[in-house]
């Protein structure tokens, strides 16, 4: 993970690119657009939000980058490579709106399955488990099983399980939408502190203005019909954030922002 | 009801809470009691009727002369009762196996699927008192004949409840295996089979029941040349005898073998969704 840290404090032009998305369209059945002209670029170390109203295309485009499906026309590069294909597919972390957890295993099992199915003994990668599990806070819950947990924490199971093989991207689907609110916050304020300590970079789809702008460095707003990229905005605000981020003048500054594009993004789609 | 929010402050019971646990602790006794109440009931109302009315034993024996019979018969009665069994087991083992099988190759091949489930489903809507005859004629082995036919009663629970079963994994899992790499087998040792596990334990409930019955009526239609020594022979045999006494003692014998397979299949059952499946989880407060 060393190496992870040293990519992220980087100065942000020297960071290795970790994805680019150049023009991208996906059409369903030949008549449905669900998403259109979306170039995106991924720096390592970045935490992006995918925001806007439903069918946006926000987890089409999840799923493009995911390798789940390819694109109708345009390219997704992995780190600057030539390729036309999703080369590094196996390289990226999930976390779903469910926690997708499986639930006749225990939470060490589940959080093995990244390893499982590429052929490796839990015996020989047990470390990394127990450093996921023990970063996510439930070191002593290797054993349980997922029933036996509440709704966050079995959440923080599924961000373990994403974030043990190290991967180079990882892609969270509204994963705290489900969340009561004050569970959310807090596991808001845990994944940028995660962010901190392992330098992750993470794509994160919302439908929450909030969320999108206590956690990214960059936030993509999207239109629906067809799905579409609307505005890029930066959040110019520096990293670590904590609680007095939220009740700050610059942080309302930007929820105002990012409003009104999300407002103007609807207004355009009505 | 998870682990970290159970307190624990010492026990306050007010007048609602309080009659709830006396209702639970009432439930936990009348559970076993009663049903042992009616049986203890009917065995008695039973004997009075027989003896009230003087009825012979040849038309309704009480249930002490079926007792007496048994255990006079015992030796002739376990060797049919373990032919019975050893069918019912050996039908279930095989209907296992080629129910999980053929279940797995329809998951694997829709093409498969498309061409034999028509066959699995009219095998399983023909009565097998319909098919047997035949079998009769084809098959010369005569333990085999009867296993033929438990077997044909018993598979199909298996087959469409593991077939349900292996489709009936989270979408989200499955998208999860498809962007870890997983292959084919991979998806479906640590994906769909657990996912089915569940679907095969309620299907083998109702095959373990069906292979008995299956294993019973053939004996009844095959068996009778000299093949069957099993407990559906006993009680034909007892019946062109007029020992009623004995049809009632084999009748029950059956009644056991059946509630016992019931309850093996429940404990299978329980031990191995106990950690994990709602079904076999009991809910608190």
């Amino acid at each position: 993970m060393t190496d992870l840290i040293t990519r992220q404090t980087l100065p942000l032009g020297q960071r290795p690119r970790v994805l680019e998305m150049h023009d991208v369209l996906k059409v369903f059945n030949g008549t449905v657009t669900a998403l259109k002209g979306m170039s995106l670029t991924v720096n390592a170390g970045d935490f992006i939000s995918l925001l806007g109203p439903s069918g946006c295309g926000k987890s089409t485009a999840l799923r493009l980058i995911a390798g789940l499906m390819q694109p109708t026309q345009g390219r997704i590069l992995w780190d600057g490579d030539q390729g036309e294909g999703n080369g590094g597919r196996g390289d990226i972390g999930v976390v779903f709106q469910e926690p997708t957890l499986m639930p006749w295993a225990t939470v060490a099992r589940n959080v093995y399955l990244p390893f499982r199915l590429r052929g490796k003994s839990f015996a020989s990668v047990a470390g990394e488990i127990r450093e996921a599990l023990s970063l996510v806070g439930l070191e002593k819950f290797a054993d349980a099983y997922p029933r036996e947990l509440s709704g966050g924490m079995k959440m923080r199971v599924s961000i373990a399980r994403a974030l043990v093989t190290n991967p180079r991207l990882i892609l969270m689907d509204e994963p705290f939408a489900a969340l009561d609110e004050i569970t959310r916050q807090k596991l808001n304020n845990d994944l940028l502190q995660l962010k901190a300590k392992i330098g992750c970079t993470v794509i994160f789809v919302t439908h929450s203005v909030f969320e999108s702008v206590f956690l990214s460095d960059r936030i993509v707003v999207m239109a629906a019909r067809p799905g579409r990229v609307l505005e890029e905005i930066t959040v110019d605000a520096p990293y670590p954030r904590d609680m007095a981020f939220r009740t700050s003048a610059n942080y309302a500054a930007h929820t105002s922002v990012v409003s009104k594009a999300l407002l103007a993004a609807i207004g355009e789609t009505a | 009801m998870t682990m970290q929010d159970r307190s624990s402050a010492e026990a306050v019971y007010d007048a609602e809470e309080a009659r709830r646990a006396r209702a639970i602790r009432i439930e936990s006794v009348a559970r076993w009691l009663l049903p042992l109440l009616v049986v203890v009931a009917t065995v008695l109302g039973w004997q009075w009727l027989v003896t009230a009315n003087d009825i012979p034993h040849y038309i309704l024996p009480g249930p002490f002369r079926v007792w007496e019979q048994l255990v006079t018969d015992w030796p002739m009665l376990r060797d049919s009762l373990f032919v019975t069994l050893k069918i019912t087991v050996m039908a279930l083992g095989v209907a296992v196996v080629g129910g999980v099988l053929l279940a797995i190759l329809f998951d694997q091949s829709r093409f498969a699927e498309l061409i034999f489930y028509p066959y699995a489903v009219i095998l399983q809507v023909t009565p097998i008192v319909s098919i047997a005859p035949l079998i009769f004629i084809y098959v010369k082995e005569p333990t085999a004949r009867v296993l033929i036919c438990a077997w044909i009663v018993a598979f199909f629970p298996l087959l469409s409840n593991t077939t349900l079963g292996l489709k009936s994994t989270d979408h989200n899992l499955r998208d999860l295996f498809t962007i870890y790499g997983a292959s084919r087998w991979q998806r479906l040792i640590h994906l769909q089979l657990p996912s089915a596990l569940p679907y095969f334990l309620g299907g083998l409930r109702i095959a373990g029941g069906l292979a008995l019955i299956g294993a019973i009526v053939a004996e009844y239609v095959v068996g009778t040349g000299g093949a069957g020594s099993g407990l559906a022979f006993r009680i034909l045999e007892a019946s062109y005898r007029l020992n009623i006494p004995r049809m009632f003692a084999a009748l029950l014998l059956i009644g056991v073998v059946g509630v016992a397979i019931y309850a093996a299949t429940a404990l299978l059952s329980h031990l191995m969704l106990r950690r994990w499946h709602e079904s076999a989880i009991r809910r608190e407060g």
